[in-house]
């Protein structure tokens, strides 16, 4: 590992160097396996959050009662070794050549994979019109905040809900997507936008029936859901 | 990942519950039951459902909905094994076994492509859904299935990965070549077996 570089209270990006990767597409993600002195391991999947022209980064979240984030997030140092496998994954990518418009809907760290697209996105200058409707608890944790907000210009949106707490004078959404939301953000139906939905599993339910509900064709909707256990 | 690289300071979570033996390799125990699908879940009202066995077959077999639950169903409790690392223990469904659904199909098939709503595939060996190894499950845990975890009905093939079990299945259709599905197309394994570690391709 190369370094560490805090998003929130909670969630740590790890800057890597990987000999011999292969490269990647945005969206793709990483087993990370950990092996204890006694010969004992832990695997779990994790999403890349660089572009495929940056040194691999991993965004990990930690989960309290976890096995391997805590150990990623809070015991790692720079210099020390871990196993990763990947990149894994052909479905769930998305890369500039594929065009748009992009619709990205991310609840909490279902933002990682949308780092990639974007930041590559914006690197190639692409004209593909890309929204992201992001979800989170509060200012203070949204990842990604101002690195994202960089981001944003004609071709690329960015919208925030914080649904259980705002700073003051919050004028932008303060609940839970919705179908009014998704509607106000993102590219309507006849688009045919290309729709990517990343988070929690009630997040990911919600919003991908909400999207077929307005009309959005279930086969250009790509979902990718993380469950409860976490790790 | 076959020299595994010592993690400085990492301990890990060992477990002392005695389903040490039954949780493959790189996996780990849960008692939650985690949602994974690629898309939207679908949802097919009960009187526009059919499964039908199609391909290389000596005709094609179709059963509605309440064709298929009047055939004889089984009670299963098995341990599920899941790519992304969860195991569960002890899951209890019920359904229709597919050697039932097989019964009398005249075939040359080796092979078969399972067929879901929402445009799933997910190819098997058809000696792996034969001899009491494979159902098509309507109910989990008592309950009819929820359209999350795959209802109104799904493949049950416990013995691999647990994406080998497809969600919303329509029916299967034999082959008699490997026809790779949906998430075999995208970098998982064509076999999955969760004991050998079948996750991604070159597995």
């Amino acid at each position: 590992m190369l370094d560490v570089v805090p998003e929130t209270a909670r969630v740590k990006t790890l800057r890597l160097d990987v000999p011999d990767w292969p490269g990647h597409l945005p969206g793709q993600h990483v087993d990370v396996r950990l092996t204890a002195e006694d010969g004992y391991q832990a695997q779990r999947s994790y999403s890349i959050a660089s572009p495929p022209d940056r040194p691999l980064e991993l965004t990990v979240e930690l989960i309290e009662d976890g096995e391997v984030s805590p150990y990623l997030t809070e015991e790692l140092r720079t210099g020390d070794r871990f196993e990763l496998r990947g990149p894994v994954g052909g479905y769930f990518v998305w890369e500039p050549s594929r065009g748009g418009p992009l619709f990205l809907v991310a609840g909490g760290s279902g933002v990682v994979p949308f780092r990639a697209m974007l930041l590559q996105l914006a690197s190639t200058g692409a004209d593909v019109h890309a929204t992201l409707l992001h979800s989170s608890r509060s200012w203070e944790d949204v990842i990604y905040r101002d690195e994202l907000t960089e981001l944003a210009d004609a071709e690329i949106k960015v919208v925030h809900t914080l649904t259980r707490s705002q700073p003051e004078g919050w004028d932008g959404y303060a609940r839970r997507v919705d179908s009014e939301m998704l509607t106000e953000a993102g590219p309507p139906p006849d688009a045919r936008p290309h729709v990517y939905v990343c988070g929690p599993t009630p997040f990911v339910e919600t919003v991908a029936n909400a999207l077929v509900g307005l009309g959005h064709d279930p086969a250009t909707v790509r979902t990718e859901r993380f469950g409860p256990t976490g790790g | 990942m076959s020299d595994p690289i010592i993690s400085r300071g990492f301990r890990g979570r060992r477990r002392d519950d005695g389903g040490g033996d039954r949780i493959p390799p790189g996996q780990y125990e849960t008692d939650d039951f985690p949602v994974l699908s690629a898309g939207p879940t679908p949802r097919t009202p009960l009187d526009a459902w059919d499964f039908t066995i199609i391909g290389e077959v000596d005709k094609l077999r179709r059963w509605t909905w309440e064709e298929f639950r009047a055939l004889p169903s089984e009670e299963i409790t098995v341990d599920i094994h899941c790519v992304t690392k969860w195991s569960k223990l002890d899951t209890a469904w019920e359904g229709v076994a597919v050697d039932t659904l097989l019964d009398g199909v005249e075939t040359s098939a080796e092979y078969l492509v399972a067929f879901c709503d929402g445009g799933y595939t997910t190819n098997l060996p058809l000696e792996d859904v034969l001899d009491g190894k494979a159902w098509v499950a309507f109910a989990y845990d008592g309950e009819p299935l929820d359209p999350e975890h795959g209802g109104p009905a799904r493949l049950l093939v416990p013995h691999l990965y647990f994406w080998k079990s497809a969600k919303w299945v329509r029916g299967l259709k034999l082959t008699t070549t490997e026809e790779p599905g949906f998430w075999e197309v995208n970098g998982y394994h064509l076999y999955g077996d969760p004991w050998r570690g079948q996750r991604y391709w070159g597995d």
